[in-house]
C-alpha cells in the first residue's frame, strides 16, 4: 500500500449525502481484472454523458477543482457495494484524502488498506470547510496525518481525531499480510486448538 | 457475564488482539466470486504466497454470467470468469462453475449446500455477505485487499463493531413479507443508521420466519450500513440444515447441535442501540427514490422535498425525484412500470418464487411490461421446475432464466434501458443500478408479481382478497 504522511493541495467539493460506490465506479468497469487504471472511470455516469463528453453541471468537472487531491463530501460517503474499485478509482484520479462526516464501513476499510485517507469530521465542520472552499477559485488545504491536523483555506490549523491503528498503517504503508504472517504460529495454534476441541 | 450472539461468535474467533486493539479473527468459510477476486489472486502470485486453507474456500460464478443459454459474448466478462477458473485450479479451490448444476448466487448456494452454519465466521468480497447471518453466522462483506489477506492468512483484521438490536414487535400481518419487514426497518433507521454496527434481528415475527425469510432480512443489513446482521439459531435453523450436503452428519451433527444451541443471546445481554419496529403497522413497502431508505407503504405517496427539514435531505430527495421521474404527492399505486425483475440474493429462493407464482397463476403479464424470473441457483431452478412454477411464469408471459445475479446489478446483458422503470425484488435502487438511467423500485416478490400483472403497483393484500 501507498504510505501517506501529509498533502497540500486543491480541494474539490461534492456536497451530496449517501454517495454509493455504484456512483463512484459504475459496474461495467468491475469486469476489468487489473488493479490500476480506474481513475478515468471515476463517477463515470455523473461525470460524462452518453457520448463520453464531460457534463458541465457535475461538480468535479468545475475547472476550479481540476487537479484536486482532497475531496470534501457528504455524509455516509461510499455506502453500498464492497467494490474496492471505488477506492482505487478515487486514488488513481488523484485524490489522497476524502473528508466527510461519515463513511460506509467497507469503503473506509478498503481505502485505508491502499493508502487513501478518509477523515470523519463533525457535520458542521465539513459544512464550514465547504463554505470556505466555495468562494475561492482553486482553494487549497493541507492535511497532516503525522500531526493529525488540517489547515483550512484561510490558513487556520485544527486537529482531527483519527483511529490510531489505522494511522500507523497509513503512515508506514505497511504490508498487512506480511505483518499477520509474523503471527503465523498463533494462527496455527488456534487451528490446532479448534481441531482437537 | 451475559453475552449477545454476536459477542459469542466474535470471542470464539479471536486469534490474537494486537497492541493497537486490532483483532485478528479466524475465518471458517471464505466465499469467492469472479468480480472481486482476480486482483487478490494476482497479489498472491506477485508475492509468491499460497492460499492457507483452500478447503475453507469456495468459489462460484454469479455476478456477470449470462442468464440465457449459449456461449458468453461479453469478452470482458469471459476473461474474468476464465481468470476465476484458472485461479481456482492453480490454488486448488472448489469452484461451482456455470453449467455444473451446483452454481448460483454466492449467498444462495452457501446456505443451500449447508456450508453456512451457526457460529461460523464467514467472509466474502461482497457487501451482501450479511445474508449468511440468518443462520447465526457472523458474516462480513470485505474488499479485495482483505480477500487477499484472508486467502493468505485465513484471518481478517477487525476493530470491534458496536451492537444493535432490531426487534420486530408483533406478528406479521396477512400479505406482508420479510422484504417488507427489512425495508420498513431501513426506512426507520436510515441507510447510514447501522454504520459501525453488527445488527441482531429478534422478535416474534422473526422467530416465526422460515430460514429463507430470515436470509432476506439479513441480506439487506448492509443497506442500513451495518457490517453484519444475525439471527439466533433455533429449531427452524437446525431442521433447515439437517441433511444438507455440507452440514455435519451423524455423530458430528449431534455435537454440532449441542454447540449451536448455546448460540443465542443470553438473557440480560445488552446492545449499544435498541430499535423496535412495529410489524403490525407495516403495509407492503415500495421504494420511490435512489436508496433503500427512500421507502413508503404502497398505500402512500411520493414525498415532497419541502417536508424534509434538513437541507441535505431536501436536496437529496429533490435529486432522487428528478432521477426517478416522479412528482411529489403522486400515489404509489399510480406509478406505471416497464419491467419486473424477480431474483437476486435477496429474493430468488424457492419460497420467493412460490410467492410470486401464487400471484401470477392464471393471469397474464401486462402488455407493456417485460418480466423476468431469475432463480438464485441451479438447484432452485430445478426445484421450481419440478413444482411446475416455470410453467406458471411462462404461461403468464414471464421469461424463465438461468441462475445468476442478473438484473440486480446488470453486469450481464440483463439491463433496464435508460428512463425505464422496474419493480425489482433486489436490494438496491441506486442510480444506474439496473443499467444507466434505469429507475428501480424495490418490492417483495408478491408485490413485483402483482405489478407485472397490472402494469403498476397494487396493494397485494387487496389483490389476494379479490382472487
Amino acid at each position: 500500500m501507498r504510505a501517506f504522511t501529509s498533502t497540500t493541495g486543491r480541494v474539490a467539493v461534492l456536497d451530496r449525502p449517501d454517495i454509493d460506490t455504484d456512483q463512484i465506479i459504475p459496474k461495467p468497469f468491475l469486469k476489468r481484472i487489473e488493479r490500476t487504471g480506474y481513475g478515468e472511470f471515476l463517477f463515470y455516469d455523473w461525470r460524462l454523458d452518453e457520448h463520453g463528453r464531460p457534463r458541465p453541471e457535475f461538480e468535479l468537472n468545475d475547472p476550479a477543482f481540476a487537479g484536486a487531491s482532497i475531496l470534501l463530501t457528504g455524509r455516509n460517503f461510499g455506502c453500498g457495494s464492497s467494490r474496492e474499485h471505488a477506492a482505487w478509482a478515487l486514488q488513481d484520479y488523484g485524490f489522497d484524502v476524502v473528508i466527510a462526516s461519515s463513511f460506509g464501513d467497507i469503503f473506509r476499510t478498503n481505502a485505508s488498506k491502499i493508502g487513501l485517507v478518509t477523515i470523519a469530521l463533525p457535520a458542521a465542520e465539513v459544512k464550514r470547510l465547504i463554505g470556505l472552499v466555495d468562494p475561492i477559485e482553486g482553494a487549497e488545504m493541507s492535511v497532516d496525518l503525522e500531526r493529525r491536523t488540517i489547515t483550512d483555506p484561510q490558513g487556520q490549523t485544527f486537529e482531527f481525531e483519527f483511529d490510531e491503528a489505522t494511522r500507523t498503517w497509513l503512515l508506514h504503508g505497511l504490508d498487512e499480510i506480511a505483518l499477520t504472517l509474523r503471527h503465523e504460529d498463533e494462527i496455527t495454534a488456534y487451528e490446532t486448538a479448534r481441531t482437537t476441541a | 457475564m451475559s453475552r449477545t450472539l454476536f459477542e459469542k461468535v466474535w470471542d470464539d474467533h479471536v486469534v490474537r488482539v494486537g497492541d493497537d486493539g486490532v483483532v485478528l479473527l479466524y475465518v471458517d468459510l471464505h466465499l469467492v466470486h469472479e468480480v472481486t477476486s482476480p486482483q487478490a489472486f494476482e497479489g498472491l502470485r506477485l508475492e509468491g504466497r499460497r492460499v492457507r486453507r483452500p478447503e475453507l474456500t469456495v468459489a462460484t460464478m454469479d455476478h456477470a454470467v449470462p442468464t440465457l443459454p449459449g456461449r458468453i459474448k461479453d469478452q470482458m466478462a469471459k476473461r474474468q470468469l476464465d481468470a476465476l477458473r484458472a485461479n481456482c485450479a492453480e490454488f486448488d479451490i472448489e469452484l461451482h462453475a456455470t453449467g455444473t448444476g451446483s452454481e448460483g448466487i454466492v449467498h444462495v448456494i452457501g446456505p443451500e449446500l449447508g456450508l453456512t452454519q451457526p457460529g461460523k465466521m464467514i467472509v466474502c468480497g461482497d457487501s451482501h455477505t450479511s445474508t449468511h447471518g440468518a443462520l447465526g453466522a457472523l458474516a462480513i462483506g470485505i474488499g479485495t485487499t482483505e480477500v487477499e489477506h484472508v486467502l493468505a492468512t485465513q484471518t481478517l483484521a477487525q476493530q470491534r463493531p458496536r451492537t444493535m438490536l432490531i426487534e420486530f414487535v408483533g406478528a406479521l400481518p396477512y400479505g406482508l413479507t420479510p422484504k417488507d419487514m427489512i425495508l420498513g426497518a431501513i426506512g426507520q433507521v436510515g441507510v447510514g443508521g447501522g454504520t459501525g454496527h453488527v445488527v441482531e434481528y429478534a422478535g416474534e415475527a422473526v422467530r416465526a420466519l422460515s430460514i429463507e425469510g430470515r436470509l432476506t432480512i439479513c441480506n439487506m443489513s448492509i443497506e442500513l450500513g451495518a457490517r453484519a446482521g444475525m439471527i439466533g439459531p433455533d429449531d427452524t435453523t437446525f431442521s433447515f440444515l439437517e441433511g444438507r450436503p455440507r452440514a455435519p452428519q451423524g455423530v458430528d451433527w449431534e455435537r454440532a447441535l449441542e454447540r449451536w444451541r448455546s448460540l443465542t443471546s443470553d438473557p440480560g445481554a445488552t446492545y449499544g442501540t435498541h430499535v423496535t419496529v412495529a410489524v403490525e403497522e407495516l403495509a407492503p413497502q415500495v421504494t420511490w427514490g435512489t436508496n433503500p431508505g427512500m421507502v413508503v407503504p404502497v398505500t402512500g405517496a411520493v414525498p415532497d422535498p419541502d417536508d424534509f427539514p434538513d437541507p441535505d435531505d431536501r436536496a437529496a430527495v429533490q435529486r432522487a425525484l428528478e432521477y426517478m421521474g416522479l412528482r411529489p404527492g403522486e400515489c404509489i399505486e399510480d406509478i406505471a412500470i416497464d419491467h419486473v425483475f424477480i431474483g437476486s440474493c435477496t429474493n430468488s429462493r424457492i419460497e420467493d418464487l412460490r410467492a410470486a407464482a401464487a400471484v401470477v397463476a392464471g393471469r397474464k403479464v401486462d402488455a407493456r411490461v417485460t418480466a423476468l424470473v431469475v432463480p438464485g441457483s441451479a438447484k432452485v431452478r430445478r426445484q421450481a421446475e419440478e413444482e411446475g412454477l416455470d410453467r406458471i411464469f411462462l404461461d403468464a408471459g414471464f421469461e424463465w432464466r438461468l441462475a445468476g445475479c442478473s438484473m440486480c446489478l446488470a453486469m450481464n446483458p440483463d439491463v433496464v434501458p435508460p428512463g425505464e422503470r422496474c419493480a425489482s425484488t433486489s436490494n438496491r435502487n441506486f442510480e444506474g443500478r439496473q443499467g444507466v438511467g434505469s429507475r428501480t423500485h424495490l418490492v417483495s416478490p408478491a408485490m413485483a408479481a402483482a405489478a407485472a400483472i397490472h402494469g403498476h403497483f397494487v396493494d397485494i393484500r387487496e389483490l389476494e382478497a379479490a382472487a
